[in-house]
């Protein structure tokens, strides 16, 4: 299908002989933001990471079946090639301490190399805080370092970083758990206007927020894909007893 | 705000709704004083059925704007009182079916006596309506109030139609199939009214969270 | 009651008074090394017992210059040999937690360590001095960085430990192969860390006699070869001391004098990079 970003066929992941993911069968399409949530340890972190093969960094780490980014096998790749069009964001927020504002946007391009014109630079660094509505409150200060900013902000700059290098989805991990109410509402109306431009895949243990943010939500539940629909329906009339019972708090 | 936006989309689908079942009123009470069979079953066939799809479509909204983003304190009684306003709404529509099909009963038969009182009586209800709707678009406590008030007049309105027309009936037998769809009118007007007291009572509510219903203010008819 | 809190009180401040005199105390010898140092050796420092070269007996107006210069070049050979060996292996260490060679690797740096630096200096005279037959600054070079490395691996192991692993994970999901991240992202971050245990490993070494005796061996010229002994300060202070000259001997105080201040000077330079660089995670 043309509309569809991202595709996992019968996808299963190890650590060792501990099988954490179980034939995982997921279809992302495009322009939407898919939230992943369950409750801890179910696999949906190691899910994302396998989206970008950061999984493999850790030692004992093994998968069997399919990933497919716009119809590209992801293992038939170079692992630093599939993570260039795969943008990631963290939990804590991770804005590199030695660079600039600027320096951070482009930190993809700079730290591999990719040479650009100054002024290619510059729309870039403007294009990609302004789409992660950080522009006006840092235009006049990029040069100072990113670890100036608050919590919030530097979320925001990580965001710009992961959009600046134009990728086909962006992956966030948590990415508001370690910030407060207010930054957490500000990123959440981000997302609305983000999906525009690029497709999301958001992992979170917060129920509320996978309610009020995404289009699509998956269930994961002990290494399974316990369900996947609209969020509306998955809300008001999950189809998977165990969703249900996620979902009113029986445990998780 | 998500929320905010989809709280105002569920306010603007309410605001169209009552104004639905204000037309399907007014559309019924012309068909019965003009004598427009075309406007009478339009208000069956068409209007009905668009009224009862509003209402399914405006529970709906509610129930997934209460499960995704779990309104509070005002936004919560909004969203609350609108499901329950819809479902009134609908039982307006409802008694404006009636109205027009008895007024289709009437159509060509020859009329009992002038029509005054039900006009009359019509003019109130459709105002109270519309101040029931125009209370909820402004959010004023004060004039839902006033519907609530008003209630009275109507009934009484109500009473008057249905002594007048008894004494027809029990002088004149071959009145009484008329008469009683014309009962039937008026009951169904007084139904309308006692439907947007209540809206108003769940404005009222909305915006002040106080709770009027069932509840009579001192030195008025029981 | 009142007996025994009053009791307790006073133990207190007994306690706390002791600690303090027992501190005082420790810093003492300090305090009287710099004094006396400063006491007998400021009389002869002047621009020419800088700038001059040592003159015989007899002669007036004789110096350290070459000296000082000497262990400028010995400084700047040892960091030459030591910083990227002494970087490079506390990266390995840093990067690999666990497993045989690295456990073997740390149990070196530790021997290493605690290796008498004049076996360090026999060492040096067996690898560099008898292939050459002569005494060099470079033998004098290779013997300093032997033991300038323990303090650099161990404070660059130590860095980059400290540096969170969810920075690298920034810069390997951008899609930068594991050497530009360790290279462009992690060291810049540690930089502080290890210019302070450079900096440190110098100021130990600065005042290192016994390794030279067997390599740098001493110059009474100024000397820029490498290949040719060269004169230390600590060199210097021992051959001024050892004499019978009284003035010389006052030399011998001067010269410990400039050393004092060398090695001082590093440690507070490095305290102040690692407080000005420092960057918090």
């Amino acid at each position: 299908m043309e509309n569809t970003v991202l595709k996992v066929e019968n996808f299963s992941a190890y650590f060792g002989d501990n099988k954490i993911l179980k034939e995982i069968n997921l279809t992302v399409t495009k322009n939407i933001v898919a939230a992943l949530m369950g409750p801890s340890g179910c696999g949906k972190t190691t899910l994302i990471r396998c989206i970008n093969r950061m999984h493999e960094l850790i030692p004992g780490a093994k998968v069997s079946g399919e990933i497919y980014l716009n119809d590209h096998d992801i293992y038939g790749m170079e692992p630093i090639v599939l993570r260039r069009m795969v943008g990631m964001v963290f939990q804590k927020p991770n804005p590199f301490p030695t660079m600039s504002i600027y320096e951070n946007v482009i930190a993809g391009y700079k730290l591999n190399g990719i040479r650009r014109p100054k002024d290619e630079f510059d729309g870039i660094v403007e294009q990609s805080l302004k789409k992660a509505a950080l522009w006006s409150e840092v235009k006049d200060v990029l040069h100072r370092k990113g670890t100036f900013l608050s919590g919030g902000q530097q979320q925001r700059l990580c965001i710009a970083r992961a959009l600046a290098m134009n990728p086909e989805i962006l992956l966030l991990d948590e990415p508001t758990s370690a910030l407060d109410p207010k930054s957490t509402s500000q990123i959440e109306e981000l997302f609305v206007e983000l999906k525009q431009n690029v497709t999301m895949l958001l992992v979170t243990h917060n129920i509320a927020q996978a309610a009020r943010v995404s289009d699509f939500t998956a269930f994961i539940y002990l290494g399974e894909l316990v369900e996947f629909g609209p969020t509306e329906k998955m809300f008001t009339v999950p189809k998977d007893k165990r969703t249900e019972e996620y979902l009113t708090g029986k445990f998780g | 705000m998500l929320e905010q936006e989809k709280i105002t989309e569920l306010k603007k689908e309410l605001i169209a709704f009552g104004t639905l079942a204000e037309t399907m009123i007014a559309k019924s009470i012309r068909g019965l004083l003009k004598k427009e069979k075309a406007t009478l079953r339009e208000i069956i066939e068409e209007r009905e059925p668009e009224a009862n799809a509003f209402e399914i479509k405006i529970e709906e909204l509610c129930v997934s704007v209460i499960a995704q983003y779990q309104p509070m304190a005002k936004e919560l009684r909004t969203v609350l009182m609108i499901f329950k306003m819809a479902s009134d709404i609908e039982r307006i529509g409802d008694h404006a079916v009636n109205i027009a099909e008895s007024a289709l009963f009437l159509m060509d038969k020859q009329p009992v006596k002038p029509l005054i009182d039900i006009p009359r009586m019509a003019d109130e209800t459709t105002k109270s309506v519309d101040d029931a709707i125009m209370a909820f678009i402004n959010e004023d406590a004060l004039q839902a109030k006033n519907v609530c008030e008003r209630d009275d007049i109507i009934d009484g309105l109500q009473v008057q139609i249905f002594r007048e027309l008894t004494t027809f009936m029990t002088s004149d037998p071959t009145t009484i199939e008329r008469a009683l769809h014309l009962i039937r009118i008026a009951s169904n007007l007084e139904r309308i009214a006692d439907l947007a007291t209540n809206i108003s009572e769940d404005v009222i509510f909305m915006v002040e969270g106080r709770v009027i219903k069932h509840h009579r203010e001192e030195g008025s008819n029981p | 009651m009142q007996g025994h809190i009053r009791i307790r009180l006073v133990k207190d401040t007994a306690f706390k008074g002791l600690i303090c005199v027992l501190a005082f105390a420790s810093l003492l010898p300090l305090f009287l090394i710099l004094y006396y140092i400063t006491k007998s050796g400021i009389s002869v420092i002047n621009w020419g017992f800088l700038l001059n070269l040592p003159r015989p007996i007899g002669e007036t107006g004789g110096g350290i210059s070459s000296a000082i210069v000497g262990t400028i070049m010995l400084i700047v050979l040892s960091g030459i040999i030591s910083v990227p060996f002494g970087i490079a292996t506390g990266i390995y260490l840093s990067e690999n937690k666990e497993g045989k060679l690295s456990n073997t690797v740390r149990l070196c740096v530790i021997v290493l360590q605690g290796t008498p630096s004049i076996v360090i200096g026999i060492i040096a005279y067996v690898w560099v001095v008898a292939p050459l037959r002569t005494f060099s600054a470079l033998s004098g070079g290779v013997a300093l960085s032997i033991m300038m490395l323990p303090v650099i691996i161990k404070t660059t192991e130590e860095t980059l430990k400290l540096i969170p692993y969810h920075l690298k994970e920034a810069s390997l999901a951008l899609g930068v192969p594991y050497y530009k991240t360790i290279l462009k992202v992690i060291l810049p971050s540690g930089l502080s860390g290890i210019t302070t245990g450079i900096l440190l490993s110098i100021a130990r070494i600065t005042g290192e006699t016994a390794p030279l005796l067997f390599t740098a061996f001493g110059n009474q010229f100024m000397n820029i070869n490498i290949f040719k002994p060269i004169d230390s300060l600590p060199y210097r202070i021992f051959y001024y001391a050892m004499s019978p000259y009284p003035e010389w001997h006052t030399f011998a105080w001067g010269a410990s004098f400039i050393l004092v201040v060398f090695t001082l000077a590093f440690n507070l330079i490095a305290r102040g990079i690692s407080a000005k660089w420092k960057i918090q995670f």
